[in-house]
C-alpha cells in the first residue's frame, strides 16, 4: 500500500525535476498516441522536438521558434503573477485580442501617414491599454461584487472574439480589399510594422518585450515589495492580510499586469507575424500560455524555457503535419497532456511516498 | 426588420431546447461542487461527450446508444480529473483547466472524419393529449426525451440532496471534509463518485448539442457552454431549482438573439452573438451573494 506523507518543506529537487519528468512522460505517452494513429512514434517525436532546430529545414523553422515563443512568454509572465497570488485570469486570449484590436485601430487611424516614431509607440501603448481595460472588467467585478474572475475573464474571451469578427467585417475592413473581410496589412505599412530586428532570426519587437518582461518579473518577484506581497498572498492569504497586504489592490494590479502584457502580445502579433485583423487571427496563445506558466513553475526563467519548448511543439507539430500527416489536433492533445502530467508529477514536490500499511 | 416573424410559442419551445445542454451539465457540476470539488473541466467533458456520442450515434444509428456513450466519455475523462485531484492532490483549478484543454484536443482528434456528417434524427415525442393543449402543449410537451431527462435530473438532484441519506453525506463532505472524515465517511470515494456523475452529465449535455441542437460535429462546437454551466451553478447559489431558472434565462437570451438575427434587426450579428456571454456576466454580478460549500476547491489529505 502506498501512502503520501506531507513533506515539511517542498522538495527543491522535485521543483526542477517535475517539469522535466512531465515532458519525458508526455513524449512517451504522446508517442503511444501517435503509434495508435498509425504514425511512426520515434520519427514523430524527433520531427516535433529535434527537426525544427537541427533538421534539414531548420533555417526556416528556427526563426519561427522565437516568433511563437515571444507572445507565449509575454502572456505567461503576466499570468504568473496572478496565479502565484491565487488570482485566476484565464481570459488572456480575450485580452490579447483586445490589445491587438486597440493597436490595429490606432495604426489604421493614422494610415497612410508616415511617422513611425509616433505611430509605432502609440500602437504599443494602445496594445497595453486594450488588454488592460479588458482585464480591468473582471478585476473590478471581483473587487466590487465578489464575482468569480475565472468565469468573467473567460466569458469576455467570447465577447472579444465577437468584437474581433465585427471589426474585421465592418469598421477595420480594408477599403481596398475588394470586399474581403480583414483589415489592411499592418506589417506592410512602414509606420506600424513590427519588423524583424535581426535578419532571419525571428527576433522582432515582441520578442524583445518578452525578454524584458522576463527580467523585470524576475526582479519584481525577487526584490520588490510587490513581488513579496504576491508570494505571501499565494502561500497564506490570512498572513498576507495581517501583513497589511491590500487584497483588492493586489487583485487589481495582478489582473492589470496580465492584461497589459497579453494586450501587448496581441499588438506585436497583429502588426508583425499575423499582419492584419482577420476574423480568426488569434490562435489560442492566451490559453497555451496557461500551460507555459505552469510548466515554467510560475518562475520567470522557467517560463522563458517553457515558452521556447511550447513554441517547439507548435512548429514541430506543423512540421509533423506536413511530413507525416500527423493531425493538428494531436498537437493540441499533446500540449494538454503536458499540463496533466506536470500536475500529476507535481505531487512529489510537496509529498513523499511511503510504502507500507496505513494504520 | 420584421418582428412579426418571431413566433412567441416557437421561441419559448426552442428556449427549452437551448437550455437543455446547460441544465444537464450544470446539474452534474452542482453535485460535484456540493461534494466540495471544483471541476473547471466541464467544457472539456462536454466536448468529449459531444464527440463520443456523435461517433456512437453515427456508427450504430441509435441516438440512445449515443447518449450512453457520451455519458461514458464524459465520466471517463472526469476520472482523470478525479485521479489527479483526489489521489495526487493536485490543484483543482489548474487540473480543471488542463482537463478542458485536453478535452478540446482529444475531441478534435477523435472527430476527424466526422466533420460535416449529419446525425440521425432524434425524434420528438408529442406527449398524448397534453401536447394538444393550445400554447402550453407545443411549448412544454412536444420535445425530444432529453429535455425531460434534463428537468428530471434537476428534480432528482434536488430530492437526492434534500431528502436522501446519501445526499446528506455528500453535503457533509462538501461542507467540511475534515469533520466528515472524522465521522468515518470516505471523503475521497464519495468525491470520486460525484466527479464521475458530473462527468457523465456534462457528456450528456455535450451530446445534446452535437446530436439534437446542431446536429452535426464541428471542432470546439460547445463554444463555452461548459463555462456557462459553471456560471449558472454559481448563479443558482448551489441550489437545483434555481439552476433551472438560470438555464432558461440563458436559453432565452440565446434563442432571442438568434431570432432577432433572423428577423434582420439593425444590430450587427456579431453583437447579438455576444449577448449570451454578457448576460452570463451580468447574472454573475447580480447573484454572487450565494454561499459556496465550505470545502469547495480545497485539497483533502487525511493526516494521521
Amino acid at each position: 500500500m502506498l501512502t503520501l506523507e506531507k513533506r515539511p518543506q517542498p522538495s527543491k529537487a522535485w521543483v526542477y525535476a517535475a517539469p522535466i519528468l512531465a515532458v519525458v512522460i508526455t513524449m512517451i505517452v504522446g508517442g503511444g498516441v501517435f503509434a495508435l494513429l498509425g504514425k511512426p512514434p520515434l520519427e514523430a517525436i524527433r520531427t516535433i522536438f529535434y527537426d525544427p532546430i537541427f533538421g534539414d529545414f531548420a533555417s526556416y523553422s528556427r526563426p519561427q521558434l522565437l516568433i511563437k515563443a515571444g507572445p507565449l512568454i509575454l502572456i505567461a509572465i503576466g499570468l504568473s503573477f496572478g496565479f502565484r497570488a491565487g488570482i485566476w485570469n484565464i481570459g488572456a486570449e480575450g485580452q490579447y485580442i483586445m490589445g491587438a484590436l486597440a493597436a490595429a485601430g490606432t495604426g489604421l487611424a493614422f494610415y497612410p501617414m508616415e511617422a513611425r516614431w509616433l505611430i509605432f509607440p502609440l500602437m504599443i501603448l494602445a496594445g497595453f491599454a486594450g488588454g488592460m481595460v479588458w482585464a480591468a472588467i473582471p478585476a473590478f467585478l471581483r473587487i466590487r461584487f465578489k464575482t468569480n474572475e475565472i468565469l468573467v475573464s473567460l466569458m469576455l474571451v467570447y465577447v472579444a472574439e465577437a468584437i474581433q469578427a465585427s471589426m474585421a467585417l465592418n469598421l477595420m475592413r480594408n477599403p481596398d480589399g475588394h470586399g474581403f473581410p480583414g483589415s489592411r496589412n499592418l506589417s506592410q505599412y512602414p509606420s506600424s510594422a513590427n519588423l524583424e530586428l535581426v535578419a532571419n532570426s525571428g527576433v522582432h519587437w515582441g520578442v524583445m518585450a518578452a525578454l524584458t518582461a522576463v527580467i523585470f518579473a524576475y526582479f519584481i518577484l525577487a526584490r520588490h515589495r510587490f513581488g513579496f506581497d504576491v508570494r505571501l498572498a499565494g502561500q497564506s492569504p490570512r498572513a498576507a492580510g495581517f501583513a497589511g497586504v491590500d487584497a483588492g489592490r493586489l487583485i487589481f494590479v495582478c489582473l492589470l499586469i496580465s492584461g497589459a502584457l497579453a494586450g501587448a502580445a496581441g499588438m506585436f502579433e497583429v502588426s508583425g507575424p499575423a499582419g492584419r485583423v482577420s476574423i480568426d487571427f488569434n490562435v489560442g496563445y492566451g490559453f497555451t500560455a496557461i500551460i507555459v506558466a505552469f510548466l515554467g513553475r510560475l518562475h520567470p526563467v522557467g517560463i522563458l524555457i517553457a515558452g521556447l519548448l511550447m513554441a517547439l511543439t507548435y512548429i514541430g507539430g506543423e512540421l509533423a503535419q506536413l511530413s507525416l500527416g500527423l493531425p493538428g489536433a494531436a498537437i493540441q492533445l499533446f500540449q494538454g497532456m503536458l499540463l496533466f502530467f506536470l500536475l500529476a508529477v507535481d505531487v512529489m514536490t510537496s509529498y513523499r511516498i511511503r510504502f507500507g500499511k496505513t494504520e | 426588420m420584421d418582428f412579426s416573424s418571431i413566433n412567441p410559442i416557437l421561441l419559448l419551445a426552442s428556449l427549452m431546447v437551448a437550455a437543455t445542454p446547460i441544465i444537464l451539465a450544470a446539474a452534474g457540476e452542482l453535485i460535484v461542487e456540493r461534494a466540495g470539488v471544483l471541476n473547471l473541466g466541464v467544457e472539456g467533458m462536454m466536448i468529449t461527450g459531444a464527440i463520443t456520442g456523435f461517433i456512437a450515434t453515427v456508427t450504430t444509428g441509435s441516438p440512445w446508444i449515443g447518449f450512453v456513450a457520451a455519458a461514458a466519455g464524459g465520466a471517463g475523462l472526469s476520472l482523470l480529473f478525479a485521479f489527479l485531484t483526489q489521489f495526487l492532490l493536485s490543484n483543482q483549478v489548474a487540473t480543471g483547466l488542463a482537463l478542458t484543454l485536453f478535452g478540446l484536443g482529444l475531441s478534435a482528434l477523435l472527430g476527424q472524419g466526422y466533420n460535416g456528417i449529419k446525425a440521425p434524427e432524434f425524434p420528438r415525442i408529442d406527449i398524448p393529449v397534453i401536447s394538444d393543449i393550445p400554447v402550453l402543449g407545443p411549448i412544454l410537451f412536444s420535445h425530444d426525451p432529453m429535455v425531460y431527462v434534463g428537468i428530471g435530473l434537476i428534480a432528482g438532484t434536488w430530492y437526492f440532496l434534500k431528502y436522501s441519506r446519501a445526499g446528506l453525506i455528500l453535503r457533509a463532505v462538501g461542507e467540511n471534509h475534515e469533520a466528515a472524515h472524522a465521522l468515518g465517511y470516505h471523503v475521497i470515494r464519495i468525491r470520486i463518485m460525484a466527479i464521475a456523475f458530473g462527468g457523465a452529465c456534462a457528456g450528456l449535455g455535450g451530446a445534446y448539442i452535437s446530436l439534437v441542437r446542431v446536429p452535426q460535429w464541428t471542432d470546439g462546437m460547445t463554444a463555452g457552454a461548459g463555462w456557462i454551466a459553471l456560471a449558472i451553478v454559481v448563479f443558482a447559489s448551489w441550489r437545483p431549482w434555481r439552476l433551472l431558472i438560470g438555464a432558461y434565462l440563458f436559453g432565452g437570451v440565446t434563442v432571442l438573439q438568434l431570432n432577432l438575427q433572423a428577423a434582420g434587426i439593425a444590430i450587427p450579428v456579431e453583437y447579438l452573438a455576444m449577448s449570451p456571454y454578457i448576460a452570463t456576466i451580468l447574472v454573475l454580478v447580480l447573484m454572487s451573494a450565494g454561499r459556496a460549500p465550505g470545502s469547495l476547491g480545497k485539497i483533502f489529505h487525511a493526516s494521521r
